[in-house]
């Protein structure tokens, strides 16, 4: 049976982690590498760099980072943050990244989605939607949530499925950051809108949230980031208490 | 013992290659026939799309190549595809190795296929030391239909092969490179043939 996916998320800046990263044992809680493949040791079914490096080197920084990545961890992984370009997209795959996840820059020219679902095939591009309620309405922001836009997440998330995305990341704004659980109407209206696999972010406080994504929510799978940086919920008693609750995981 | 990775421009190679690296094998990426002929294994992987993957394949005369190997061959995810009689994607013919016709998942299920599920069934030695309902991590739109060549099952809408083989040719629908220590033991498997 196909399991739902747990999925860590790490920011990285010129290469390295960022956010305080509590892990005993590790020499260098700085180096995305041995994070990961604790990550991967744990349980992890994949796991998203996201890179929030506003340097001019960021790019050739960042496709390094991947191939040393792509060395040592054995399970699939995506690189997301400030992809705009197809040849860039094309450099992380060749160097290893199994996908790769754009946000703003389709928003800004869609047909970048087409270009590389053609090029490089639909399971290598997650199309990021970073949304928020305005006056009851979803609406797509850009710039990691901060720049508001009139489109609806509705018709971004259609959109995104026609244009040849294999998968969607959905943040709500709304939820991020506050650990009070996923925004599971939005994404089972999602769910019931698009036909293609559904990633939840943004919320996830306690076990219990991310089974409530799995079972209300109809994610495909989930996405976090402190709640596992700081140790807050272990993958392996998160995965062990979802099998408890009949929601298929890879143990 | 030398193992040749097919190179057509389709593919994650950097990640067998990793991949094979991390069980201290080598290998080296190869278009060129008589250097694919001349390995003891050959490893044939494919991500995108079936009739151009076919295209590039034609192109370079290795349409012609793959099917008279006579060493263990091993196509991953879109290159155990290549290796059927035909495939709905693009309506293309295959390599016709495996007498199996590539058809789409339909829309009751999401499609693609991403993630980790459990194979089962197993009927060859590829899947030695890899317990019954591992967990393989799969992404595709395209499935093999249960044929006379299934050595393993999955189950994803329905049943269908996750691997097939016939003579010295197998096939992984899921990415063993990927599938941390049981996709590990595949490939393991494979270069010990």
């Amino acid at each position: 049976m196909l399991t739902k996916r747990i999925i860590p998320c790490l920011d990285i800046k010129d290469g390295r982690t960022v956010k305080g990263i509590n892990f005993v044992g590790l020499r260098d809680a700085g180096d995305p590498i041995a994070l990961a493949k604790r990550y991967a040791q744990e349980g992890a079914d994949e796991l998203v760099f996201l890179d929030i490096s506003a340097t001019e080197e960021r790019r050739k920084t960042l496709a390094d980072l991947v191939k040393r990545i792509a060395a040592e961890l054995d399970i699939p992984f995506t690189v997301g943050g400030g992809i705009s370009r197809v040849e860039d997209v094309g450099l992380l795959l060749k160097n290893g990244a199994d996908k790769v996840s754009i946000n703003s820059a389709a928003v800004k020219r869609p047909k970048l989605i087409n270009e590389l679902a053609a090029k490089f095939g639909s399971q290598c591009v997650v199309v990021a939607i970073d949304a928020k309620q305005i006056d009851g309405d979803w609406k797509v922001h850009l710039v990691g949530g901060k720049e508001p836009t009139n489109i609806s997440l509705w018709d971004w998330a259609q959109e995104v499925e026609e244009r040849g995305a294999g998968e969607i990341l959905f943040t709500s704004m709304d939820h991020d950051g506050t650990k009070n659980g996923f925004a599971n109407k939005a994404l089972s209206k999602l769910a019931s809108l698009v036909n293609i696999p559904i990633i939840a972010s943004g919320g996830a406080g306690s076990i219990n949230d991310f089974a409530d994504t799995f079972l209300e929510g109809n994610t495909d799978a989930a996405l976090a980031a402190s709640v596992f940086h700081f140790k807050e919920i272990e993958i392996e008693t998160l995965k062990q208490e979802l099998k408890e609750q009949g929601i298929p995981v890879r143990i | 013992m030398k193992t040749t990775i097919i190179d057509y421009g389709a593919g994650n190679i950097q990640s067998i290659l990793f991949a094979l690296s991390r069980l201290g094998f080598e290998a080296t990426l190869s278009a060129d026939a008589d250097e694919i002929r001349n390995s003891d294994k050959v490893i044939f992987p494919g991500v995108g799309e079936a009739s151009s993957a076919m295209d590039k394949l034609k192109a370079t005369g290795l349409d012609e190549v793959i099917p008279e190997l006579k060493q263990p061959v091993l196509g991953i995810c879109l290159g155990m595809q290549l290796m059927c009689r035909s495939s709905e994607e693009g309506n293309t013919d295959g390599l016709g190795i495996f007498d199996v016709e590539v058809r789409r998942f339909s829309q009751k299920v999401k499609v693609p296929q991403v993630g980790w599920n459990t194979i089962f069934g197993y009927n060859s030695s590829l899947f030695n030391g890899i317990s019954e309902n591992e967990y393989m991590y799969l992404v595709h739109s395209f499935y093999a239909p249960v044929s006379n060549d299934t050595i393993a099952l999955s189950e994803y809408e329905t049943e269908y092969s996750v691997a097939l083989q016939k003579n010295n040719f197998y096939g992984v629908q899921f990415h063993p490179e990927k599938s941390s220590k049981a996709g590990a033991q595949l490939l393991k498997n494979f270069l010990e043939l």
